[in-house]
């Protein structure tokens, strides 16, 4: 009881230190028990049914590496090595649809099965045990903090890549004819995606000289109120550069909800099908009808 | 500084080289309406393709100038209006309908020569 107190008191005059030979020990005793305590991770991990996408080899093999990393990142201090294993680990099993609370699970389970372990060891000593979690578990934590951050962070990555990827894709801008362009938009719409498109129309418009465009929005299931609104800018503005708008394919929903939201449809020349609309631009084109239709409004 | 505007034919021809002050928009706006009775112009064309930015003021008055030279018998044709500019214009909600536009002075003139020859073609 004594020495405990003299080694409590001792403890607290330089912590670090003895924390680190605690640390030392346990690390030693963590590696030197690693296959056995690797085989109940990777059973408990099967048991939560955990990375059900993953071949029980596979498991094996990245368990290992796993259960390595994590007691150099214990023994160090540093979780540099881990984050960068962590970041590669994520990389290869987002693809295949591990989710993230499958990877805190397991990260989670390996700090339990080491923890159990620990108590089993030191149980004949609380006041030992105690120091040993002290030090074990704030290194632990930081280290499932690590994992898991590292996991969420690579998932955004790879989710802004794959918007920039269909941003990119998904609004050409095609030349028809001379004077004539055609933007196709599929897919859902939002704010930023609308203004981008904007943007790219009009620069189109400039460079290319156009004189009508034709706004084709078959492939957009639903709209809401700001897209509306900036897609009527679209067409106002396009209108100020010197060239005409057609929108084509506005599905009866689009439709409705322009209606229903009060959205200025009257300056909005609408033509049913894509064909439709170049039909009509080309007849735009041949002066045959006006090109603008606000005499009416200009006299009112 | 005053905006120059030229003659040509039935139309003017102004040309807006930098950002105008509120004071050199409503001048340009007197000068041409009165050139238009003056000359007996049929048309005119502002090009503001060297404006970066086209303020809500400069935006209204090129809307009168459009609105009072059709009063005295000339269509107003507004070119060369950048992009941002266009956003912008758009963003501010006012009511630009009744300005026509192209986007450069050859557009402009081709517009304005088959609107002229519709409407001569109206009367005989």
């Amino acid at each position: 009881m004594e020495a405990i107190q003299a080694d409590t008191a001792q403890r607290r005059s330089d912590a670090p230190a003895i924390d680190s030979a605690l640390l030392r020990e346990l690390v030693a005793y963590l590696r030197q028990e690693r296959a056995a305590l690797r085989e109940e991770w990777a059973s408990r991990i099967t048991d939560a049914h955990l990375l059900g996408v993953m071949a029980p080899d596979e498991i094996f093999s990245e368990t290992m590496a796993v259960y390595d990393t994590y007691v150099d990142a214990l023994e160090t201090g540093s979780v540099e090595a881990l984050q960068a294993y962590a970041r590669d680990l994520s990389e290869r099993i987002i693809p295949r649809g591990v989710e993230t609370h499958e990877v805190l699970g397991i990260v989670l389970l390996l700090r339990d099965v080491l923890a159990r372990s620990l108590f089993v060891r030191y149980e004949s000593d609380p006041a030992l045990l105690a120091r040993v979690l002290d030090s074990y578990e704030p290194a632990a934590n930081r280290i499932a903090v690590t994992v898991g951050v590292s996991f969420v962070d690579e998932r955004e990555r790879v989710i802004r890549e794959q918007q920039a990827a269909i941003r990119e894709l998904s609004t050409p801008v095609l030349q028809v004819r001379d004077g004539l362009l055609i933007l196709p938009i599929i897919g859902g719409l939002d704010t930023g995606r609308a203004r981008q498109l904007t943007e790219q129309l009009l620069a189109s418009v400039q460079a290319l000289r156009a004189k009508v465009v034709v706004i084709d929005i078959t492939g957009v299931a639903t709209i809401d109120l700001t897209v509306a609104n900036h897609l009527v800018q679209t067409i106002k503005a396009t209108r100020l550069m010197g060239a005409t708008a057609i929108i084509t394919g506005l599905s009866s929903e689009i439709a409705q909800t322009l209606v229903d939201f009060g959205v200025d449809v009257s300056m909005i020349r609408s033509v049913g099908d894509l064909q439709g609309g170049l039909e009509y631009a080309e007849r735009l084109l041949e002066h045959t009808v006006p090109l603008d239709d606000d005499e009416a409004s200009l006299a009112g | 500084m005053s905006v120059p505007i030229l003659r040509r034919g039935e139309l003017l021809i102004a040309t807006i080289q930098s950002a105008l002050s509120d004071r050199g928009i409503l001048e340009l706006r007197d000068e041409l309406v009165a050139r238009v009775g003056q000359f007996r112009s049929r048309g005119i064309v502002i090009d503001v393709t060297a404006l970066d930015v086209v303020d809500s003021f400069v935006a209204r008055s090129l809307r009168t100038i459009a609105l009072t030279a059709r009063l005295r018998g000339a269509e107003t044709v507004i070119v060369g209006i950048q992009p941002e500019v266009a956003i912008a214009l758009v963003q501010l909600q006012l009511d630009l309908q009744p300005l026509r536009t192209a986007l450069d002075l050859d557009e402009a003139l081709q517009l304005l020569r088959r609107r002229t020859a519709k409407r001569n073609g109206d009367r005989g």
